[in-house]
């Protein structure tokens, strides 16, 4: 029976695709804002439970129509593993957080059926992008998940908005070119497309793999906003609205960025020393410059915005330190890198989402977002105000909450794996964001309110609902920890594995 | 918006049916010799470009409003997903079921005939859209952004 | 010399040429083409891939003989991505455009040095 629930899995990527395109045509028959909204719940809703489900079935490849190298054909697969459980699962909780928040947030925008969507499109994009088992079929969703997003942060249409749309445009653009060029190299030498056909048939010490890869970490590393290539992330998360910015923020840099730079790393090109120490300094980079440059900050969505450029980089650098490990033959090590990597990214992607869509609230309530024309929240909005400080004690790594079990691990694995110094780095960047968190609740939370602050009044229940949502799991997902670590660990071991096989139960849509 | 002279007009419509037709032989036969869905729309778009330059966009409204063409891009992208999702009938998510008797025949080639008429409606379409969005801008008043769904 | 390379070095060359205009110049429009230009140089790199010496087009006639066909003709899938690829260059462009016209309607310029409200 399980088996043939495995057939559900391009459902997974249709039922967006279909929703984004059955909007334009009910949007002029019946009442366009509201048909959009109750379709797109419905869209988030079923993708979330579709999560629910995937969870439960075992491994699968999934070969679309019948063509699968078995039978001799080119074909383009679909692939279920814990890692693309684990990032599906965010991608759905995030949407449906964002499109609870987006039903009363957006009615306030004039072009409100278009937003629902190109929200739809980059749902697809994103759910296409985490699935794919196939290199191309993975550019392909990158793209129309890109796209959607130029167009969303692009959605106010004022002076900032246009400015910082167009520069991410056009960095992304570049970013995507470079992938397409790496994926070119990687066809010429393997003759192949599919990510574990790749691992199959890579030539052992090509440097036109390695010219491959050092593409694919410029494309895919603008995607993720690693710190050369960062300079499109401060412009437009602040522009777009506030649930975009959340699925942005939360969701888009880490499917298409770090999610596809751990999938080529360790399971499709085979990892080296020099990939490892790269991925290693890039993220220590992001780390410390993020989290400097938001400690400065006085519009709070761009604060946001820089902290998160940091908290991605301690991903990146729990998945270099894995790699290295990987390359060194210490498996425990590298496991506990990539578990604490990982449980970092679903971390980040709840209490960056919950920030955001605080932010958001505030705005709708008070009509700014400087901290310095804020302060007192606590007395005209509490329950916004307990999210924002749950959210923002857990992103600086405060137990009990989630951020503190995650920062720990990486902490431990760099630790253990004979870095000193960077683990100092860590802790100390640790610290500093604790120290940048404080002072949005100083300025935000606590004091006494300002003119601003004084006529606000709480939002609609709908956007509380979605922001008590995050909460929830931000909090249980810290106190449960200590419960459910055997099984997360199991999975992360599951990834270190090797490079992916075509073996495993291939569902209908295979024949061996 | 008006048209052009009255030299251009009469060769559109002279011209205008070969190009039309010769878009559809590109996307029906698509399996066959090169083309398919996507080069034919963009032939298509082209003839719907050359329409609105001769006889203006008032006129070609009357035939083909803007809320059409993304009506007919969603139309186009419905059917390319209701041909994957019929895939199911035999088995597998886009399977090729219908028949394929013999070779180097029109219908020689299944769901691919289908699928390329869906694609090369919506990017017809699309293009046309995207034509009329960036030509018809108008900063002064809430412009139509309709058309800027790609 | 090894004369190999040279068609991808040269398909190389105009990625780089796109890259520079993108980088160094300061009309948007001179960027637009320049984005443009790369896009042409990276599916061009991605046709190279596909050669084969003396190769036929993919294309099978009723006449011809298969076997014949499979040994000499070119590799058919980098023309698929390559058709994948320019669909996308197209939408790219077209919203960069339209985003285009829409900061000469803020701005009214189009130059890049004068585009920087957002800062820090």
């Amino acid at each position: 029976m399980l088996e043939r629930l495995t057939n559900l899995l391009p459902i997974a990527v249709a039922i967006p695709l279909v929703a984004a395109f059955v909007l334009p045509l009910l949007q002029r028959r019946v009442n366009g804002p509201r048909t959009s909204r109750c379709l797109t719940l419905l869209v988030a809703t079923a993708l979330l439970l579709l999560a629910a489900l995937f969870i439960t079935l075992p491994d699968t490849t999934y070969w679309m129509g019948n063509w699968s190298p078995h039978s001799g054909a080119i074909g383009i697969s679909l692939v279920l593993d814990g890692l693309s459980r684990l990032m599906f699962f965010i991608v759905a909780l995030i949407a449906f957080a964002a499109t609870l928040f987006s039903l009363r947030y957006m009615t306030r925008y004039t072009a409100e059926p278009l937003y629902y969507c190109l929200f739809c499109l980059m749902v697809t994009g994103m759910t296409g992008v985490v699935l794919s088992g196939d290199l191309f079929n993975l550019y392909v969703f990158l793209e129309i998940a890109a796209i959607a997003s130029y167009a969303l942060v692009a959605f106010g249409t004022g002076r900032e908005e246009i400015e910082a749309a167009f520069k991410y445009l056009v960095l992304g653009t570049v970013g995507s070119a470079f992938i397409l060029l790496g994926i070119a190299i990687v066809y010429n030498q393997t003759g192949q497309l599919n990510m574990a056909l790749i691992a199959q048939n890579l030539p052992p010490n090509s440097s036109a793999v390695l010219i491959a890869a050092a593409f694919f970490l410029m494309g895919f590393g603008l995607k993720a906003a690693m710190v050369p290539f960062h300079a499109w992330l401060p412009d437009a998360h602040p522009s777009a609205p506030a649930p975009i910015s959340a699925m942005l923020s939360g969701v888009l840099i880490k499917a298409l960025g770090v999610y596809t730079l751990v999938r080529l790393f360790f399971d499709c090109l085979v990892m080296n020393r020099q990939f490892a120490y790269v991925l290693i300094v890039l993220g220590a980079a992001s780390m410390v410059i993020g989290v400097l440059l938001a400690l400065g900050q006085e519009d709070f969505k761009r604060l946001l915005a820089y902290s998160s450029i940091s908290q991605t980089g301690y991903v990146v650098l729990a998945a270099g330190i894995a790699g290295e490990m990987v390359v060194r033959a210490n498996m425990a090590v590298a496991a506990l890198a990539l578990l604490g990597g990982l449980f970092h990214l679903f971390n980040h992607a709840v209490f960056k989402s919950l920030l955001f869509l605080c932010s958001g609230a505030t705005e709708y309530s008070t009509g700014t977002r400087m901290l310095k024309s804020l302060g007192g929240l606590k007395q005209r909005m509490p329950l916004t105000s307990s999210c924002l400080r749950v959210a923002a004690l857990s992103i600086a790594g405060v137990p009990p909450f989630s951020g503190f079990w995650s920062k720990l691990l990486i902490i431990i694995a760099i630790i253990q794996a004979g870095h000193l110094w960077l683990g100092a780095m860590t802790v100390l960047v640790s610290f500093i964001t604790l120290l940048t968190f404080l002072k949005v609740q100083r300025h935000i939370l606590d004091g006494t309110p300002s003119p601003a602050v004084a006529q606000a009044r709480e939002v609609p229940w709908s956007m509380t609902t979605a922001m008590i949502l995050l909460t929830t799991i931000c909090i249980a997902a810290g106190l449960f920890f200590p419960y459910y670590k055997d099984a997360l660990f199991q999975n992360t071991q599951a990834i270190l594995s090797g490079p992916l096989q075509l073996t495993g139960p291939v569902a209908a849509g295979g024949s061996p | 918006m008006n048209g052009m002279t009255l030299i251009v007009k009469q060769v559109t419509k002279l011209v205008i049916g070969f190009i039309l037709m010769f878009s559809a032989y590109i996307i029906l036969y698509g399996h066959l010799t090169p083309g398919g869905g996507f080069v034919g729309g963009v032939m298509l778009a082209c003839g719907f470009i050359l329409l609105v330059l001769a006889f203006g966009k008032t006129f070609v409204n009357t035939i083909l409003s803007d809320h059409a063409l993304t009506g007919w891009d969603c139309v186009g992208a419905l059917g390319f997903a209701a041909m994957a999702l019929a895939g199911y009938y035999a088995g597998a998510f886009a399977a090729n079921f219908l028949a394929r008797p013999g070779t180097f025949k029109l219908f020689s080639a299944g769901t691919i005939l289908p699928i390329n008429l869906a694609i090369g409606i919506k990017v017809g379409a699309a293009m046309a859209a995207a034509f009329i969005a960036l030509t018809t801008f108008h900063p002064e008043h809430e412009p139509d952004l309709r058309g800027t769904l790609l | 010399m090894n004369y190999d390379l040279l068609p991808y070095l040269l398909a190389m060359t105009v990625v780089g040429v796109g890259l520079y205009a993108v980088v160094c110049k300061r009309n948007v429009i001179k960027l637009i083409v320049g984005i443009i230009i790369l896009d042409y140089g990276v599916n061009l790199f991605l046709l190279l891939t596909g050669y084969r010496h003396d190769g036929i087009a993919p294309i099978l006639t009723p006449q011809a003989d298969r076997q014949q066909f499979a040994d000499r003709a070119v590799d058919p899938v980098p023309q698929a991505l390559i058709l994948t690829s320019i669909v996308i260059g197209l939408g790219v462009v077209a919203l960069m455009t339209a985003m285009a016209i829409r900061i000469h309607e803020k701005y009214d310029t189009f130059d890049l040095s004068q585009i920087h409200q957002l800062k820090g």
